[in-house]
């Protein structure tokens, strides 16, 4: 059996009103992502990658077009029933972590259990195990700031997996590491690769597309490449 | 997965918990915010506290005087007062009440039912070589009933004393104690200048009201030893001299206090008016004052209702202050926060959920210094009473209300932040620096 579609992306177009000016982010972009893939986005700097990543995480709408996740069309959703999506089926890695500074690391594991309603106990057991599996399971009551950029983007990787995702997206998730720390994220990403997981990793480096299995480069907001290795 | 309603017990605990993190990351700027809140609560309470006291010990002593009482009293008229500081030889100065005024009153105002005259001598009081400087009053047998001051050991004296010009008398505890130090005083005897009296009776102590200690309720009253009205005519005639350096002074007054009851409440003010144009006819001086110890509880409770109202308009003032200070440094938090309330909406939290949080983290807020204020305006009327002897009470709804009114205060100067918290765009908000 083939494997499913779950990202479904129909003549998307983003514009944005910056006062008289229209800036057109996308302008019709057309994408099908199975499960599993693993995924670069690549391209110049204002080409619409980070746009892309917005509406595929339910984060925005599409101005124009149709967006199904999975069998679900959520181009015309509101904002809870996104939000809920975004808990459920989505998981978000950022180029500065982005973790909550007055959370310890297993609190800011369990924040999109906490959103789903799940109970403290069944988190706090869910974010241990992923912290472990990210190797930090020893420094689960630490807080973010002891920890170094790598360490913290692992913290992350362990967020975005802990609400078990159909897809997981980053945005330059090695951008602010060093290529030692940033070759231990990747080596991550590869695992979960392995595991079965969806990855779709917008960067710029091409070290890092070459690991993946599917190049899309963008420019002026539109796919110019879409290679399947 | 387990889910539960998203306002659960357990949820708001979470929340709660979670606000507590928050607000501890910024303890000082927590504190210094909410500090508003702290002295507007507190001075509200403490004065209130103090304010109560005050008029609770005022409507004592109004109560002890009798509702039903209008009192009359002799007063030295002004112009001679001056005469006499100017004049170094010796007069002798009528003034005040008199019998015939009495029995004035007694024939013409329906409304009197009793009469209790009375007559007042400053004098020293001797059980041998103990003394007590004391007001000795002569006075009639229904004086402890009539002026709400009973009677603690022994008795009063009778009709038969009065007639019999008997030599007893009736003491006050205060000087009871301190003349009679061992043993009861009842069955003793005291000595004034050169004439005996025998004790028959003890007072209960006067103005001694909960918190204050026996002493310092002894220390505050003065002495007072009562003497049937005809002994004391007997005895010490009309005349008073008062001896000063370098002059005597004479003064010749009949009765010094008069006290009488109305038959009901609602004559006493009407009847105060008659007994005043009825003196006033046959004095010629302003030698007498009236005192309606029904008008001075009316009054007194018009001040305490005065005070009240200003004191909840500083109250007012001082939490809407408390209020917009929470909520200048909740906006400032959200703006600060921003990328967390990004994150947070990334993750699956909804417009809601970031409601709650921030408006949770304003109520605890507010809700500590409320609560910080009650500890410090209940501290503060215990020490003061402490400290400076001042009677204070707290009422029970007073801390009550401070605390349920800063919750709220809470409420609504948070709901502003923590609806902008929640209408921020998710894309925005993360790429916020
Ligand atoms: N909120 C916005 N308002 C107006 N214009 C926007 C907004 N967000 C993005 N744009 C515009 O859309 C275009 C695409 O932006 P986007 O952030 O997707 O680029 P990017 O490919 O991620 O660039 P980079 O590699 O620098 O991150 C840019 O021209 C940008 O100026
Ligand atoms: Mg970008």
């Amino acid at each position: 059996m083939a494997p499913a579609s779950i990202v479904r992306l129909d003549d998307v177009h983003k514009t944005y009103q910056m006062g008289a000016v229209v800036v057109e982010a996308l302008r019709g972009v057309s994408l099908e992502i199975l499960a599993g893939e693993y995924i670069s986005i690549m391209g110049p700097s204002g080409c619409g990658k980070s746009t892309l990543l917005n509406l595929l995480g339910c984060l925005d709408r599409p101005t124009i077009g149709r967006y199904l996740l999975g069998t679900e069309d959520v181009s015309h959703m509101d904002d809870d029933a996104l939000s809920a999506i975004r808990g459920a089926r989505l998981g978000f890695i950022f180029q500065s972590y982005h973790l909550i500074q007055q959370l310890s690391v297993v609190e800011n594991i369990e924040i999109p259990l906490y959103y789903q309603g799940c109970s403290e106990a069944e988190g706090r057991a869910r974010a241990t195990e992923l912290a472990n599996r990210v190797g930090l399971g020893h420094r689960l009551e630490h807080k973010p700031f002891e920890l170094s950029g790598g360490q913290q983007q692992r913290v992350a990787i362990a967020r975005a997996l802990v609400n078990d995702p159909l897809v997981i997206l980053a945005d330059e998730p090695t951008g602010n590491l060093d290529s030692k720390s940033g070759a231990e994220i990747l080596e991550l990403f590869d695992d979960l690769h392995t595991q079965g997981k969806t990855l779709i990793l917008v960067t710029h480096d091409d070290e890092v597309s070459r690991r993946t299995h599917r190049a899309i480069r963008l420019r002026d907001g539109l796919v110019e490449t879409d290679v399947r290795k | 997965m387990n889910r539960s309603p998203s306002l659960s017990l357990e949820r708001l605990r979470r929340t709660v918990r979670l606000g507590l993190k928050s607000l501890w990351l910024h303890r000082l700027r927590s504190l210094l915010t909410v500090l508003g809140i702290v002295f507007g609560v507190c001075s509200v309470i403490a004065m209130l506290a103090i304010g109560e006291g005050a008029s609770y010990e005022a409507q004592e002593q109004i109560k002890n005087l009798g509702s039903q009482n209008i009192i009359l009293r002799s007063v030295k008229p002004p112009e001679a007062q001056k005469i006499s500081e100017k004049n170094t030889e010796s007069y002798i100065l009528s003034y005040g009440l008199t019998y015939a005024d009495l029995r004035r009153i007694q024939s013409t105002i329906p409304g009197v039912t009793v009469v209790v005259p009375g007559r007042i001598m400053r004098e020293t009081v001797w059980n041998i070589s103990r003394f007590a400087d004391c007001e000795i009053v002569g006075t009639v047998p229904w004086y402890p009933e009539m002026r709400n001051h009973p009677v603690a050991e022994g008795r009063f004296f009778s009709e038969a004393d009065i007639i019999q010009s008997a030599s007893v008398c009736v003491i006050g505890a205060e000087m009871a104690d301190k003349l009679f130090p061992l043993g009861s005083a009842v069955g003793g005897a005291v000595r004034v200048k050169g004439d005996y009296y025998r004790v028959i009776g003890i007072m209960e102590a006067l103005g001694k009201a909960p918190g204050k200690s026996d002493a310092d309720a002894r220390k505050n009253t003065t002495h007072r030893m009562f003497i049937p009205l005809e002994t004391a005519r007997m005895r010490y005639g009309e005349v008073l001299v008062k001896r000063r350096t370098g002059s005597s002074e004479v003064e010749k007054v009949q009765l010094h206090e008069v006290t009488l009851k109305v038959a009901s409440r609602e004559e006493v003010v009407n009847v105060s008016l008659a007994v005043k144009d009825l003196l006033e006819r046959n004095h010629k001086k302003q030698d007498f004052e009236i005192v309606v110890p029904i008008e001075l509880l009316r009054r007194e409770e018009r001040t305490k209702q005065i005070f009240n109202i200003v004191l909840g308009s500083i109250a007012a003032i001082s939490l809407l202050v408390g209020g917009i200070g929470i909520m200048n440094i909740m906006l400032a938090s959200v703006t600060e926060r921003t990328r967390e309330i990004g994150v947070r909406r990334a993750l699956g939290a909804k417009r809601r959920d970031i409601v709650v949080q921030f408006l949770v983290e304003t109520v605890m807020l507010s809700a500590a210094g409320g609560l910080l204020g009650v500890a410090l305006g209940v501290a503060i009327p215990w020490v003061v009473s402490y400290a400076a002897g001042l009677k204070t009470i707290i009422t029970f709804w007073s801390p009550i209300l401070a605390f349920t009114i800063s919750g709220l205060v809470g409420v609504i100067f948070g709901i502003y932040p923590a609806i902008r918290a929640a209408s921020m765009d998710p894309v925005e908000a993360l790429r916020h620096e």
